[in-house]
């Protein structure tokens, strides 16, 4: 494995929440300008793991998390780490469409602000501008910039999920389901958009969606029972997994 | 081969049995029964409201009308007994009684003897001597002049042309003697007598006197110990919410806290009375009777509301919108600033709103804290002795004068319509800003 490929690294990775384990001892590479499928059956610990790498699991009343999660040799996990920070290098796009009740631009201008990323209003449009370009969202909204964005259509709505996380320019983008609430021509421009985006970013996808999976990522993750089963090359683990579990799992015997 | 049966207990068809029409029509029958319940219940609610409503507007309406009778004057200096081109302040001194009786006198000269002119000179307010020497005292051109004044008649006179003295009870059984009833029905004939509207009752304080009493000091006092309640229970209530619902860690500490915040609502508002006295008057050494003492007293019952509306709007902001913010890493207050809180400001505002209503309705506590006495002028500021709406309503229920019977409506009506108006405002703020996510 050569580190320098390497983004995201977990040890030891367990997690609980209150006396129920939900993650034991997940030990994954995520790979630099890659996306990552993490697939398996539901409540098998993906979600849980992708919230572990920008901490959004410290909100969660009694969750406790044990082991190292390494972003650049850094372990996010240490005592020093300054969460906010964290979460501007590491984004999130969530499984349902969440804009912020404000506008089009507020949406994506916020992450910008409260960073500080701008310092004139110029280099603040700058910055949204391209933001919705690079989701692919400028064209539909650039009449609409200052209407509510929940007024958009569903697929939209996460394209602004989406810009609003990259304005803050982070290095990896997580992504947990971002297309199950959304219909399939909405779900194939946000997975052409991922495609895009994995030319500068890192993205980690949840998705439930074998199809979905084989279409964007480079590399994939069988997750079961909060253990990770079988890792490695996508065409490689669709085509010819190592492990019982995983085929069973994408030839749809259980899940 | 069996035939199957015609009448099965579950037949294989819509069409409805016997057997199955009369359970139907019992069912029908069972719900028509349920909703008359219903419909009789908003009925007997609604006509009780509109009891209420009718008997309080019938009894106050007349509170706003009073009766005042016109008559020449002449400011003769030697009468009021000063002299011409003395300062303003000699005002104060003059009798200005004596030229209103000079007056009524020379209307009535066969009205000679002392017991015929006290009874003459009762028909007049005790305060139209005060409200002439004012004016003379802003007007002193007016000394030496003649001219006509209205003033305002007593309340017993203005009860009698409002129809509420019945001159059909024998004489010892009425405030007004026939002599007097014959000189009001003159000075009706003479077209002396006007029918006004009694602007005394929204720019005056409280008085003996049920024609001069006013509410404006009560509004007044009411105004300043909202101002305080609000001041006080608005930001400590929506803190401690925004602590409780999105900082506090989960544990038996806040779980008792929470439950003494949810006991303290339910808590007599008296008891919060007896409280003020014992901590703010007796401990502290505050003052009594101020809007100051008597807003902190209010703010603490209202607190408790406060906290627990604005916690319920904390919580119906869906947990999506403090994710997104967190995943672009914003910090928690940020959070809760720039997300959260605007979410939750129109139901925090309703909640505060429907406390300070309650607040304004509230006279218990404040009887506990001196707010009930008789005080004649309007409180400058939160430290001057003051009264309150409803405690003025509960001094006036309290006054044996029969004319006070429709200031205390009519001061209630007033209260009422406040609180209506509070609660509007709570209910079209909620409707106005709520927002679909």
């Amino acid at each position: 494995m050569n580190s320098a490929a390497t983004k995201i690294s977990t040890r030891g990775l367990n997690v609980f929440y209150g006396d129920k384990q939900a993650l034991f001892d997940v030990n994954l590479d995520l790979r630099r300008n890659q996306v990552t499928a993490l697939i398996g059956p539901s409540g098998c610990g993906k979600s849980t793991f992708i919230r572990c790498i920008n901490r959004m699991n410290d909100v969660i009343e009694g969750c406790r998390v044990r082991g190292k999660v390494i972003l650049d040799e850094e372990d996010i996990y240490c005592d020093d780490i300054d969460v906010v920070q964290l979460r501007a290098r590491v984004g999130m796009v969530f499984q349902k469409p969440n804009p912020f009740p404000k506008s089009v631009y507020d949406n994506v201008a916020y992450g910008a602000r409260i960073h500080g990323l701008a310092d004139t209003p110029g280099e603040l449009d700058e910055i949204v501008m391209t933001s919705l370009e690079r989701a692919g969202l400028l064209d539909e909204v650039r009449d609409r910039l200052s209407d509510p964005g929940t007024g958009l259509s569903g697929g939209q709505q996460q394209r602004l999920c989406i810009a609003r996380a990259i304005a803050v320019s982070p290095e990896v983008i997580l992504m947990d389901e971002p297309c199950s609430s959304l219909d399939p021509i909405a779900s194939a421009r946000i997975e052409e958009l991922i495609g895009e985006l994995s030319e500068n970013y890192t993205i980690v996808i949840v998705t439930h969606s074998m199809q979905q999976a084989a279409r964007v990522s480079q590399r994939a993750a069988f997750f079961h029972l909060g253990a990770v089963v079988e890792e490695g090359e996508t065409s490689r683990i669709f085509t010819d997994p190592s492990d019982e579990r995983t085929r069973d799992y994408i030839t749809g015997r259980f899940g | 081969m069996t035939e199957p049966r015609a009448a099965d207990a579950r037949p294989n068809t819509l069409r409805r049995t016997r057997a199955g029409k009369q359970s139907l029509a019992r069912r029908y029958a069972a719900e028509r029964r349920f909703r008359s319940y219903g419909l009789l219940a908003i009925g007997f609610a609604l006509l009780s409201l509109a009891l209420l409503l009718g008997s309080i507007i019938h009894r106050g309406l007349p509170a706003f009308i009073h009766h005042e009778v016109r008559l020449e004057l002449h400011f003769d200096p030697v009468l009021l007994g000063i002299e011409r081109a003395t300062a303003p302040e000699a005002f104060a001194f003059a009798d200005c009684e004596a030229l209103l009786r000079a007056s009524l006198q020379s209307f009535f000269p066969e009205a000679r003897e002392r017991r015929a002119r006290r009874e003459l000179f009762a028909l007049l307010s005790a305060g139209a001597g005060f409200e002439l020497c004012a004016t003379l005292a802003a007007q002193p051109a007016l000394l030496g002049s003649r001219g006509a004044r209205s003033l305002p008649l007593s309340s017993d006179a203005d009860r009698y042309f409002k129809g509420e003295v019945n001159a059909a009870l024998p004489e010892s059984e009425r405030r007004l003697s026939d002599r007097q009833l014959a000189w009001l029905d003159a000075l009706a004939a003479a077209g002396r007598i006007e029918r006004r509207f009694a602007m005394r009752f929204f720019t005056g304080g409280d008085s003996r006197e049920p024609e001069l009493a006013g509410v404006l000091g009560a509004l007044v006092g009411s105004f300043w110990t909202l101002l305080v309640t609000l001041l006080l229970s608005f930001p400590v209530g929506v803190a401690a919410a925004v602590y409780l619902e999105e900082f506090a860690p989960k544990g038996r500490l806040i779980d008792l806290v929470e439950v003494n915040i949810n006991n303290l609502a339910a808590v007599p508002s008296i008891v919060f009375g007896l409280l003020g006295l014992a901590v703010f008057l007796n401990f502290f050494g505050l003052p009594r009777s101020v809007p100051l003492v008597g807003g902190m007293v209010l703010a603490l019952m209202t607190l408790p509301t406060v906290i627990i509306a604005s916690r319920s709007a904390l919580l119906a902001v869906p947990p999506s919108i403090r994710e997104a913010a967190l995943g672009v890493g914003a910090s928690p207050l940020q959070v809760v600033m720039h997300h959260v809180l605007p979410l939750a400001l129109p139901g925090i505002l309703t909640g505060a709103i429907i406390g300070m209503a309650r607040a304004l309705g509230e006279t218990a506590p404040l009887l506990m804290i001196g707010m009930v006495a008789f005080i004649v002028d309007i409180p400058g500021g939160p430290l001057e002795p003051a009264s309150a709406l409803p405690v003025q309503v509960f001094l006036w229920a309290d006054s044996p004068e029969r004319a006070f019977e429709a200031r205390t409506s009519a001061a209630i009506l007033l209260l009422l319509t406040f609180l209506v108006a509070m609660n509007l405002t709570a209910v079209l703020l909620r409707s106005r800003f709520e927002r679909r996510y």
